[in-house]
């Protein structure tokens, strides 16, 4: 790993300040990041971290009912403490890689980075989340722009992730037990206006809602409104653990799966 | 260089890193704690588990100055007072759950965490718990059996022999 400088600031203004500098770069729970830093795939000047910021952490709820999320909360409180508020989001932070990973990664850190496979993102894309910064409120639906991409601007801070909480949801992962990522994971969520689907894991662009299904879905909440359904495997990933035709299948078998934990 | 401060096995230590010195490099290279194991570098194998604010976590995959002002746990703070095994140690020996005894450091870690959060787990419980820390010796029988023996529960009845 090249070497940098670290900061470690107490406040999003000077977390923000710190950001200015040439080639600075934020560092959440550092779980994908400081692998990528060995690998020498990322060189900045001064890392900043996030994790000396009281104000963005910790689970709350709002007024309004929805579960309000701190940029820089590790999975294990996710966790505990949105097991009552959330529990289907609770259950997809922990399930996401192992303990000692879940002490130490953030959701902040899982948005930003948006890897293709993380569970993260089907949540926050699945809960119809709003992903609030620094400076701004960005939808879900806005959020997500394709592999490893977001609409974060240069240094800007996810400071809370605000989840609004469905009758029922569930997140149902195909494990890939040696990333201990999504093989393909499937987050589907049924609000009072209607049912959204979001799967990870599975497309080269990333993180996608399967609109065809939520409509389906939306008609008659069964198994069987899937049937005739499928997902083009034109644009799914193929690796050595799953071809693009294996990935479309199982995007409709862990759907099925999440429809009928929501029954 | 900057100087980082923190709390390892109850004493005060310190030293001059750079940022991106890792905590298992600081334990092992400053502080000659060697018994904190590199195994993978990847964050993948659990070797190099220890405690830091009572939490478990991967130290080759923390900056050591993420770790400043912590109160860290290693292996090497595990024994007791007098030097003898502590309990999830001496079950280690007593159901023989190391053969080469690499992984063992971050599985005596790990079983610690697990048992201070969920003191009688199931033997599901400790499977599920030791995911992120491999073994390639022992297929985990006797691992599972020591924790679940240093929980206070019969293990007569699990797994393997």
């Amino acid at each position: 790993m090249y070497n940098f400088e670290f900061e470690k600031p107490s406040t999003v203004a000077d977390a923000v300040s710190a950001l200015g500098g040439e080639d600075a770069q934020a560092l959440g729970g550092g779980q994908t990041l400081i692998p990528t830093l060995k690998q020498r795939l990322a060189a900045p000047s001064t890392l900043v971290s996030l994790g000396g910021i009281p104000d963005i952490q910790g689970v709350c709820i709002e007024d309004d009912g929805s579960v309000a999320i701190g940029g820089a909360t590790i999975h294990a409180t996710v966790a505990s403490e949105a097991a009552g508020s959330y529990p289907a989001l609770a259950a997809l932070a922990g399930q996401i890689g192992d303990p000692a990973v879940r002490n130490r990664g953030t959701i902040g850190g899982s948005l930003a980075n948006n890897d293709p496979a993380a569970c993260y993102p089907a949540g926050a894309l699945g809960s119809g989340a709003t992903i609030i910064t620094n400076t701004r409120q960005i939808a879900a639906d806005d959020f997500f722009e394709g592999l490893f991409s977001t609409a974060l601007e240069e240094g800007e801070i996810i400071t809370t992730v605000n989840f609004p909480v469905p009758q029922a949801a569930s997140y149902q992962k195909f494990l890939q037990p040696a990333s201990r990522f999504a093989l393909v994971g499937v987050y589907l969520a049924r609000f009072a206006d209607g049912v959204r689907v979001a799967v990870t894991g599975a497309s080269e662009d990333g993180v996608f809602r399967w609109s065809e299904a939520e409509e389906a879905l939306n008609k008659e909440f069964r198994q069987d409104a899937l049937t005739g359904l499928s997902i083009n495997p034109a644009n799914m990933i193929a690796d050595l653990h799953g071809s693009k035709a294996y990935r479309a299948h199982l995007v409709s078998v862990m759907t099925k799966r999440a429809i009928e934990a929501c029954m | 260089m900057t100087q980082v401060s923190m709390t390892v096995n109850g004493k005060s230590v310190s030293g001059d890193v750079e940022g991106r010195t890792l905590l298992s490099g600081f334990l092992r290279e400053h502080l000659s704690l060697t018994g904190t194991h590199v195994g993978c570098d990847t964050a993948q194998c659990g070797a190099c588990v220890v405690h830091v604010n009572g939490e478990a976590v991967k130290s080759c995959n923390m900056l050591a100055l993420e770790a400043d002002g912590a109160d860290v746990g290693t292996i090497e703070g595990q024994a007791n007072a007098d030097g003898s095994l502590n309990v999830i140690q001496q079950a280690f020996q007593d159901h023989h759950g190391l053969q080469c005894g690499f992984c063992t450091p971050g599985m005596v870690m790990s079983a610690a965490a697990l048992l201070k959060e969920n003191p009688r787990p199931t033997e599901a419980e400790v499977r599920k718990y030791l995911e992120g820390n491999l073994c390639r010796c022992t297929g985990y029988h006797n691992i599972v059996k020591a924790i679940m023996a240093a929980s206070g529960q019969d293990v007569s009845s699990i797994a393997a022999e």
